[in-house]
């Protein structure tokens, strides 16, 4: 298989397999976590718990104190991802392929900007994953396999955009097959968090709410 | 046959070829592939020294789009000067016999040059039902291939077709289309793929061929001089892409300005070939300077790579129905894991019986 086949099938085959994995296996969570219910309230219910529901979801958002570099480099990373995913323009293209649906991409120069530091926020996590005993004990390889399949399309993306490391067919062959490895790691893994994180955070603020403990 | 493989000064000077134009030749064959200003001259020394070069040139399934690229100019052009340079004994476009005379010049030439002539390819090899969908003289492209290949010194496939399989490859391939080096492994095949190729790559390779032998090639087996680059590497619009400055229709502000064509479909990026450099007719222009995106027409299996205005960066296929296929999947699996957790839940409560400390051996006090 030359560079260019091997794009192809990134582009074709490849992007269909991870497309349906993906899709199937999110639905297939979120209806397994949905259909499990809420757990029977014994005690007398103080609230509807709607409100601290939603409080929760962007209270969780807002940074603190406590480890603030950590959270500084987690938030860095976080909205680079988005800013990369969303507004790099070839990735505009992409989307308007599959949705129909266009927005003007944002100047290279500033996905390049947001890159590098997300590369480097990302660095710093799992250095700190390394240097904090606490967190190093807490750390399992499922969380080593979370950070290893977030970053390769970040440092793919890059080094295709640069022209570094392989020819540029080839790299971004690499880049698209990155992708494609963390859009199947989504379902299988702690990357769910991406489409659970709300719901996640609605049911624990709720129950909160409904036992009368201030979320 | 002896008129052919005399030398070439005398022949030269017979059809009228001035030693300038001949040095003109050779100068621009060692510029365009990037080699030393010496190399020029050492070259002009070894083609007018050499014996004209005995050509086969075979087409199978091919439309003639790269014998017409290397033919038609408005004028006699430098290119055409290589078939001064060789002895071209056949070729079903150019040749003037047909039926058997136009086979017994084939058999003749591989006869009198063997191990010796090059073969020159053009067009893919159709391989199903036996090969039965192009035969020449009643042989299939298959058998003649084979059977010319055996006694080539050198063999180049000319344009995308006999370089990759090309449009006769297309999905669904109703040929069983191929490529030569799918066929043959056991000679030195050099790639001018192209639709078609430009002609002073094609004449440039010959000459270098003829003159210094197979030049360096890169890992699909076409010439790093010409190959080595992409189109968007050496684009004059490459500064647009840089700062994402994107034409977003053929007649937008944007297209006006002569911005980047990546959105409306480019395959720039990931296409070898020296269109932005060389230029067709005579230099004058390139497909992306007269305002429409590179086909990537030199790349393998460039008709499938998802169309010729969607970006590089979109998926080939369907990703919105594939999604779309999934989701209904993924619901339809998730309503009846769902179920069958509650069936699970209703028959655990059904069956539960209540145990009392009577039952476990206990009493009450």
């Amino acid at each position: 298989m030359n560079e260019i086949e091997l794009l192809n099938w990134a582009r074709g085959p490849g992007l269909a397999y991870a497309t349906i994995i993906m899709v199937f296996g999110l639905t297939l969570r979120v209806f397994e976590i949905l259909s499990l219910g809420r757990a029977e309230e014994l005690a007398e219910v103080r609230g509807s718990g709607v409100s601290d529901g939603w409080k929760m979801i962007f209270k969780r958002s807002l940074p603190e104190p406590r480890h603030w570099k950590l959270i500084t480099a987690s938030y860095i990373f976080h909205v680079g991802l988005l800013v990369i995913i969303f507004f790099f323009i070839p990735h505009t293209q992409f989307f308007r392929d599959v949705f129909g649906v266009f927005w003007s991409g944002w100047p290279n120069y500033v996905i390049d900007f947001f890159t590098v530091l997300s590369i480097a926020a990302m660095m710093y996590t799992l250095v700190s994953r390394f240097v904090d005993p606490t967190r190093r004990i807490l750390s399992k390889m499922s969380d080593y396999f979370a950070w290893v399949v977030t970053f390769l399309p970040l440092v793919t993306g890059y080094m295709a955009f640069h022209r570094l490391g392989m020819d540029y067919t080839t790299m971004l062959a690499v880049h698209i097959l990155s992708v494609e490895l963390l859009m199947i790691s989504l379902p299988i893994s702690k990357l769910t968090h991406a489409i659970t994180f709300t719901m996640a955070r609605y049911y624990t603020g709720s129950s909160n709410g409904r036992r009368g403990i201030q979320s | 046959m002896s008129d052919n493989r005399q030398q070439l000064a005398g022949e030269l000077q017979r059809h009228g070829i001035s030693r300038r134009t001949f040095l003109k030749f050779c100068t621009s064959m060692a510029s365009a592939m990037a080699l030393t200003p010496a190399a020029a001259a050492e070259m002009a020394e070894k083609l007018v020294k050499i014996k004209r070069q005995s050509v086969i040139w075979l087409s199978f399934q091919e439309c003639t789009g790269c014998t017409e690229s290397i033919t038609r100019a408005d004028k006699p052009s430098l290119e055409s000067l290589i078939f001064d340079f060789i002895s071209l004994d056949y070729h079903h476009t150019l040749q003037a016999a047909s039926g058997d005379a136009a086979e017994l010049a084939r058999e003749q030439a591989m006869h009198d040059n063997a191990g010796k002539y090059i073969l020159v390819v053009d067009g893919s090899i159709p391989l199903k039902d036996g090969g039965v969908y192009s035969t020449i003289a009643g042989m299939t492209n298959l058998d003649m291939l084979k059977q010319v290949a055996k006694g080539a010194a050198a063999i180049v496939a000319i344009g995308s077709c006999a370089a990759f399989g090309g449009l006769p490859k297309a999905s669904p391939n109703p040929t069983g289309a191929v490529s030569v080096s799918d066929i043959i492994h056991d000679k030195p095949i050099i790639n001018i793929p192209g639709c078609p190729p430009i002609p002073v790559v094609m004449t440039g390779v010959l000459a270098h061929v003829l003159t210094f032998g197979i030049p360096e090639l890169d890992d699909m087996g076409r010439p790093k001089a010409f190959y080595g680059d992409t189109i968007h590497d050496r684009c004059y619009r490459r500064p647009f892409y840089d700062r994402g400055e994107f034409a977003k229709s053929f007649d937008d502000d944007g297209a006006r300005k002569g911005w980047c064509l990546y959105e409306l479909g480019c395959k720039g990026p990931t296409t070898h070939n020296a269109c932005a450099t060389v230029k067709w007719n005579n230099g004058t222009s390139f497909p992306i300077q007269s305002g429409h995106g590179c086909l990537g027409c030199s790349e393998p299996d460039f008709w499938d790579a998802g169309g010729f205005y969607k970006a590089i960066s979109t998926g080939i296929g369907k990703p919105g129905q594939w999604a779309t296929g999934a989701l209904a999947a993924g619901a339809a699996a998730g309503l009846a894991s769902a179920y069958l957790n509650k069936v699970t839940k209703s028959k655990a409560e059904k069956d539960h019986q209540e145990v009392t400390l009577e039952d476990m051996g206990g009493k009450h006090e």
